[in-house]
């Protein structure tokens, strides 16, 4: 049993997602969801448990050798993201029985759960498989989980935003077989570890080069790294809250993970970010994202669409992490992909109780909030503490580790302009608690509206617990992010 | 009881007070006691660290690193050590002081009060005791958020506004200013921590370093230096005791005090003086000193009158750490205290003149003194001791710059001192005078129904303790002296 973990981690939530449509009452789904991605979370932390102790792990799909089979391999890296994609989705999940019964009808609900499921499945598959082609199935599995999660949200825009999704994702899922077709036939082979070695004899061929190209332009898109974003405002601010929250949590770190494991492990930092200029291109684009998405981010009206702004500039700080490409740097980059997990994800489901109180989640509704929903507000506030980045809460960890990365490879304007990247947060953060709690909730609410229900504050506030908790007790996520960017970049630094 | 222990205590005392207050805020009575005898324990913690550290021990305390190099941790030194003494000392008063204050005044909410003013004090000792900046820090942000809710405790309209700007100017420039100033000292040090003499090696550019001294400056909100006052002003709102106790005592000191630590121990006094920036932030220092005297001659309400009084005189404490002489740092240290026992004296007073006789206003106070004599009178010896002159403590403070400032050859300074204590006695003396030798306003004469008395017995106990106080610290200077050489 766990000698087969890493096919379980997948399977599991695989074949769970069409056995919701046979359950159809939304409750028992929901328990049913629940179930699933617990066993999910349950194996995650196993595995990293095992790869902590043993090193990586080999899975042989079906009992057949590596380069002809394809291969599962679970290195701490990979673990690492694991357990942060089932932690968040379980969160996530939690919350989510009774803001969808607010925000969709029954048959919908059913649906819902089962791509969800579908969703989780396949984002978690595009982590633990080893093999190129099959992240390209478990991607647009995941992504196309990922448009019908969208177009269920109620406002009618839901279905424009998730066409538009469909649109750039398909373009990036495109680009990604493209790069994959060509590498496939420059050597022959689809398993990672295989091309990795292959690789570097071949790789000033323009073909490689062709493939190497699409491939980060495919996988950028679907990260929304600036300036390929476009679709991300829109597919966040207008999909269900809960799915917001999970994609939010997840989605962009299984990306930022593939751009790490196909720069790092299957071309070679070498290749990819020293003999190319890509170094001063990520670290260019990553610091523009961050500066051109907050400042968006402070003239936004919808308060959704706002935190999927701070998105877009929260991926630049990683991507700038991946240009500097020094063990720091490349923590720094890991560690931020785990605690913009937890902020985004507090915040969002903070959000998703908003929505469900209010029915908006525009900047007025957030008039009055620290008195008629003063936990759901005060979630917002600690969370968005955290995305200032505030020493005591994890957002300070991540930046402190980039900014500490940047001063060792002599970047001072790059630490400079992360810290200043901090305050331009710090500013849309400001407002909405200058809503909050410096304005009067308009008369007609303020005696109707309560505080989200408890099965939205629980999960929510464990989010936002977490954010401080591992803002204080930093050693697991630095410890093993900082064993996992050894790890990868063992043999250069 | 090791020392260590007594350390780990004073932190954690108010906490517990503050759980205690929690628990028992049903029966007033006992809640109060509560805050009394955590009071008194606590004061008697810190007093008892007091001659340990003059025997030149170290104490120390770690409770966690949260990254490598970056820990929360104490340590006790002599700076540290006096104000956490001035702080925990007039809690146990301002506690005395409260419960008469609120009661009389029939304020709501009385248990979320204390219990906040509790976690305050603790967020205090956390700065007084800090052994490196990143402490410091996480608890300057913590006295920033657990005294908002003191500040808007009236839940009104204008008590919210002054609220929004209190935690605007505070939050804003420590986040804008102050953690850019720390992460920059990090980078450049190698080291948070306070060491006697700097942490900066000799090869520094001076020109980074000015930057970051500006940054120390402006950064630290709490110092209230022009143009970065305003949340001052507008704390006012709060009821009196947290003005006394906090705007003129532990939020305001912990910004100077800050300063303080910062020039001394981070910068260290050699660094400080061949900085260029250094002479340029005295004059700004001087100009706030200047500019706030100058607006509190024109301010109707009592509170603003001192709240543009403490600005100037935190403008004294700033401007004699920036000095970076011996005598200015003494001088700066000491008016740390003067200007605490003379201002929350003050504020008390202005408290207990609201509570007895329901004024607020300069121009309503006359001919008071014969009603409330007590009252007027501490209010005297207090204003005294803010404008420097004897017989009180101010006296020695006030010494002590301007001897800085001669030291330093800044004789246009020590002319600007002079004046600003002019203009000191311009806008406190009048006052304490005219209650005691004008007619008082025919509104109130003709009144003789409701006569107005002095206020209830703790309030008028505590404004006595404080007055006296102020005497007390021009006879018996030593203890004061002694502590800021020692941490010299």
């Amino acid at each position: 049993m766990l000698s087969h973990l890493p096919i379980l981690q997948v399977i599991l939530p695989l074949v769970a997602a069409p056995s919701c449509m046979m359950i159809r009452r939304a409750n028992l789904v929901w328990f049913f969801a629940m179930l699933v991605s617990t066993a999910a979370l349950v194996v995650s932390v196993l595995l990293l448990q095992q790869v902590l102790d043993t090193g990586p792990i080999s899975y042989r799909l079906g009992g057949w050798e590596a380069p002809w089979g394809i291969e599962y391999r679970i290195d701490l890296l990979n673990a690492w993201v694991l357990l942060v994609i089932t932690g968040l989705g379980t969160a996530v999940l939690t919350a989510a029985r009774v803001s969808v019964q607010r925000e969709m009808d029954d048959l919908r609900q059913t649906v819902f759960y089962s791509l969800y499921l579908l969703c989780f499945a396949g984002l978690l598959g595009i982590v633990a498989t080893g093999d190129v082609f099959n992240v390209f199935v478990f991607l647009e599995i995941s992504s196309l989980a990922t448009y019908a999660l969208i177009a269920l949200g109620r406002d009618r825009r839901s279905l424009w935003a998730a066409f538009q999704y469909l649109i750039m994702g398909t373009i990036g899922a495109t680009f990604i077989l493209i790069g994959i077709g060509f590498l496939y036939m420059m050597t022959g082979t689809l398993n990672m570890a295989d091309l990795a070695q292959r690789l570097p004899e071949i790789n000033s061929s323009n073909t490689v080069l062709a493939a190497f190209a699409f491939i980060v332009v495919g996988v950028c898109l679907k990260l929304a790294l600036f300036p390929l974003h476009m679709w991300l405002p829109n597919a966040y601010a207008f999909a269900p809250s809960i799915v917001t929250a999970f994609l939010a949590a997840t989605a962009t770190k299984v990306a930022l993970y593939l751009l790490v494991r196909f720069i790092v492990t299957v071309f070679g930092v070498d290749f990819s970010l020293t003999s190319l200029p890509l170094q001063s291109l990520f670290i260019g684009l990553g610091l523009m994202g961050v500066f051109v998405a907050s400042v968006v981010a402070i003239y936004q009206v919808d308060i959704k669409r706002m935190l999927a702004y701070s998105s877009v500039a929260q991926v630049g700080y990683m991507v700038v992490g991946i240009g500097i490409s020094s063990v720091v740097a490349l923590q720094a980059t890991l560690l931020h992909l785990f605690n913009h997990a937890l902020m985004k994800g507090g915040l969002f489901l903070a959000l998703a109780g908003l929505v469900y109180r209010l029915g908006s989640s525009r900047i007025d509704a957030f008039n009055g909030l620290g008195r008629t929903m003063p936990w759901t507000m005060g979630a917002i506030v600690v969370g968005g503490i955290s995305l200032i980045g505030m020493p005591l809460t994890v957002g300070f960890v991540s930046k402190w580790y980039l900014i500490t990365a940047a001063i060792e490879s002599d970047m001072w304007f790059v630490a400079l302009l992360v810290v200043l990247g901090s305050l331009i947060a710090a500013i849309y953060i400001w407002r909405l608690v200058e809503a909050g709690y410096f304005r009067e909730a308009p008369v007609a609410r303020a005696a109707t509206v309560g505080e989200a229900p408890l099965s939205l504050l629980v999960p929510t506030w464990i989010l936002i617990g977490a954010n401080i908790y591992f803002g204080i007790d930093t050693r697991l996520p630095v410890e093993v992010t900082g064993a996992a960017a050894q790890y990868l970049l063992g043999g250069i630094q | 009881m090791s020392a260590v222990d007594l350390l780990q205590l004073s932190v954690l005392i108010p906490l517990l007070a503050a759980a205690g207050i929690g628990l028992t805020g049903k029966h007033q009575n006992l809640r109060e006691s509560v805050s009394l005898i955590a009071g008194t324990l606590l004061f008697a913690s810190v007093c008892n660290l007091y001659p340990v550290i003059m025997a030149g021990q170290v104490v120390e305390l770690m409770w966690l690193e949260v990254l490598p190099g970056l820990a929360l941790a104490f340590r006790v030194e002599p700076l540290g050590l006096l104000f956490a003494l001035v702080a925990s000392g007039l809690w146990i008063v301002t506690t005395l002081y409260a419960i008469g204050y609120m009661r009389g005044h029939g304020e709501q909410n009385q248990t979320r009060f204390f219990a906040f003013f509790a976690i305050s004090i603790a967020a205090v000792m956390g700065i007084a005791f800090a052994e490196n900046l990143f402490t410091l820090f996480v608890f300057y942000e913590i006295l920033t958020l657990c005294t908002y809710p003191l500040v808007t405790h009236a839940g009104t309209d204008k008590a919210r506004e002054g609220g929004r700007v209190y935690l605007g100017i505070l939050l804003g420039t420590s986040v804008a200013f102050f953690l850019v100033a720390i992460i920059a000292t990090w980078l450049l040090a190698g080291t948070l921590s306070f060491q006697p003499g700097g942490v900066f090696s000799g090869d520094t550019p001076a020109g980074l370093l000015s930057l970051l001294l500006v940054l120390y400056v402006f950064g630290v909100g709490k110092a209230a230096i022009m143009p970065f006052h305003r949340w001052l002003p507008a704390a006012m709102v709060a009821p009196t005791p947290v003005s006394a106790l906090l705007h003129a005592v532990a939020v305001v000191k912990a910004g100077v005090f800050v300063l303080l630590k910062v020039c001394l121990l981070i910068f260290g006094l050699e660094t400080l003086r061949e900085i260029p920036a250094t002479q340029w932030l005295l004059y700004l220092a001087g100009a706030s000193i200047l500019l706030a005297a100058i607006v509190a001659m024109r301010q109707e309400n009592l509170k603003k009158r001192l709240a543009y009084s403490t600005v100037s005189q935190l403008g004294y404490i700033t401007l004699g750490a920036l000095l970076a002489t011996s005598a200015g740092i003494t001088g700066s240290a000491m008016h740390i205290v003067m200007h605490a026992f003379g201002k929350i004296t003050l504020f008390f007073c202005a408290g207990a003149i609201l509570v007895a006789a329901h004024k607020t206003e300069v121009g309503q106070l006359r001919g008071l003194g014969r009603r409330m004599p007590i009252t007027m009178g501490a209010f005297l010896v207090a204003s005294l001791c803010i404008i420097g002159i004897p017989p009180t403590g101010g006296t020695w403070s006030k010494w002590y710059l301007l001897l800085g400032t001669l030291e330093a050859g800044e004789l246009g300074l020590m002319a600007l001192l002079m004046v600003s204590s002019l203009l000191s006695i311009g806008y406190l003396l009048p006052i304490p005078l005219r209650a005691f030798f004008s007619d008082a306003l025919p509104a109130d004469t003709g009144d003789t129904s409701v006569a107005v008395r002095e206020a209830p017995w703790p309030s008028l106990l505590a404004l006595g303790i404080t007055a006296t106080g102020c005497v007390l610290l021009l006879i018996y200077p030593d203890i004061i002296y002694q502590l800021i050489k020692a941490g010299i």
